[in-house]
């Protein structure tokens, strides 16, 4: 069965723009406007806008629905108060990655899911097959929209746009007045400052131009992708799965470890006791090379210790980066590697993560 | 976009300069615009013997590494070094700093198979 890709709200306005245009989950996105490597240095040293109109927004709700979620989520969401946002895990009872995601606590009883793309309908599944009493699930994935806005200049556009100064980091407002019922959340997907909002689809054209009125250079999900890269930032279905747990992905420090029961918890409370099979580390290559991409083998004295999982050339450090599972005795900042790239061995060295630390971020 | 009238092309986007035995390969203005922010070019080896609509070269952008194919059959007679160093020559100069490797022809009856410049022309729109 085909499927039309799918179109944000802002396709044509971002057509009109230069947008050129990838299936990426399902949805026919810009994968660039004018240049990867433009759009990306744009992000560290200005401000670029992003449309992330495909991810979805679940809201979950009800007398039952802290509870619930304390179950169905990995983190600990006592932690996250009213106004606050959180990035946890829906794993599988193996402690596999279903989908990784950011909470946000709109109040006592009600929270907003912003998860992936390409995972909504699954996530979506999940839940309800897992629903109980007194807990709502109410997707409105189809009928928001949302910008992500990151760099050094986000909050002086922020206050441009919305006369307000921006949220902090991984808190958010519930806007109602300035330019329609708007949600705004310090947050995003590239380490630098910024926020991210979600709202009406209806509201999408005048937000969208509102933002780029305000300098914000439109980027599309090419530096979306190198600018995560650079901060380690997992992206799902690439250096997540089902198959690995986030204890091997090294965000145990999302995982609740203490909490009384989730789901997945004793799978990774086995896997802890029984040593972790691999870790994801971050490699730099350390000789000219093409960049590293996906799926590459990594080797060590010949002999193939595993693949990439995500490869890219940093457009900010002119080098090559990428993540990969290594066995443990092997993941470690020091470890010299080669990088397979097309029958050709090119050496490589684990390194502490993140390969970039924005100057624009504020102090954690 | 640019297509030069003294070349011949391939429906993947490659030219061919045609001197004498030897030729000039190198990708269209129109390649180099859809793929843009070139940062890595995998040329042949010299003396490899390339083949007509064979992989002859890899081509990377910041997105994704695409195979080049030669227009014709023949033996490498020589690379573009410069694109080691500075490899967006692609981008800004595909027809001329940004050539990718030259060729001694093997079967130059197959550039009668190649397109015109305005056959090339109506193919990209």
């Amino acid at each position: 069965m085909t499927t039309q890709p799918r179109r944000t709200v802002l396709f044509d306005q971002q057509k009109a723009l230069g947008a050129r245009c990838i299936n990426f989950g399902g949805w026919d996105m810009p994968v660039q406007f004018t240049s990867i490597i433009d759009e990306h240095l744009a992000v560290r040293g200005t401000c670029g806008v992003f449309d992330i109109s495909h991810m979805g927004e679940v809201f979950v709700s009800g007398p039952r629905a802290f509870d619930w979620l304390q179950h169905m989520l990995a983190n600990d969401l006592a932690k996250c108060p009213v106004g606050g946002g959180q990035y946890t895990f829906l794993l599988n009872e193996r402690g596999g990655v279903i989908d990784d995601l950011i909470v946000y606590r709109m109040a006592d009883d009600n929270f907003l899911l912003l998860v992936n793309a390409a995972k909504i309908d699954e996530d979506v599944a999940w839940l309800r097959k897992h629903s109980s009493e007194g807990v709502t699930i109410d997707n409105r994935s189809d009928t928001m929209s949302a910008l992500a806005v990151q760099g050094p200049e986000a909050a002086r556009i922020f206050r441009e746009v919305f006369q307000t100064e921006m949220p902090a980091r991984n808190t958010f407002i519930a806007m109602e007045k300035c330019r329609g019922a708007v949600i705004a959340a310090g947050t995003g997907y590239t380490g630098e400052n910024g926020f991210e909002l979600f709202f009406a689809n209806s509201l999408a054209g005048d937000i969208w131009a509102a933002v780029l009125k305000a300098g914000a250079k439109p980027c599309g999900l090419g530096a979306r992708d190198t600018l995560r890269l650079e901060m380690c930032y997992p992206l799902n279905g690439s250096d997540l799965s089902p198959d690995r747990t986030p204890l091997e992905a090294g965000l145990g420090v999302f995982v609740a470890l203490d909490k009384p029961d989730f789901v997945g918890r004793d799978a990774l409370l086995a896997q802890k006791a029984a040593g972790l099979p691999a870790r994801l580390v971050a490699l730099r290559m350390t000789e000219k090379s093409p960049p590293p991409r996906a799926h590459y083998p990594v080797l060590v004295d010949g002999q193939s210790v595993g693949e990439t999982t995500s490869g890219a050339l940093s457009p900010s450090l002119a080098q090559g980066i990428a993540m990969a599972y290594l066995p443990p005795d092997l993941a470690k900042p020091g470890q010299t590697v080669q990088i397979d790239i097309r029958g050709r061995h090119f050496a490589a060295v684990v390194e502490k993560k993140p390969f970039y630390r924005p100057s624009s971020a504020r102090a954690a | 976009m640019n297509v030069p009238d003294d070349l011949k092309y391939a429906e993947t986007h490659e030219w061919i300069r045609v001197d004498g035995d030897t030729g000039t390969v190198g990708i269209t203005d129109h390649a180099q615009n859809e793929l843009t922010d070139i940062v890595y070019v995998d040329p042949p080896q010299t003396g490899a013997s390339v083949t007509a609509g064979q992989a002859a070269a890899v081509v990377e952008s910041v997105k994704a590494a695409s195979d080049i194919y030669s227009p014709v059959d023949g033996e490498v007679i020589e690379v573009n070094e410069s694109l080691s160093s500075e490899p967006a020559l692609v981008n800004t100069s595909p027809y001329e700093d940004g050539w990718l490797y030259k060729i001694r022809l093997s079967n130059p009856s197959q550039l009668d198979a190649l397109k015109s410049p305005d056959d090339y022309r109506a193919q990209i729109g």
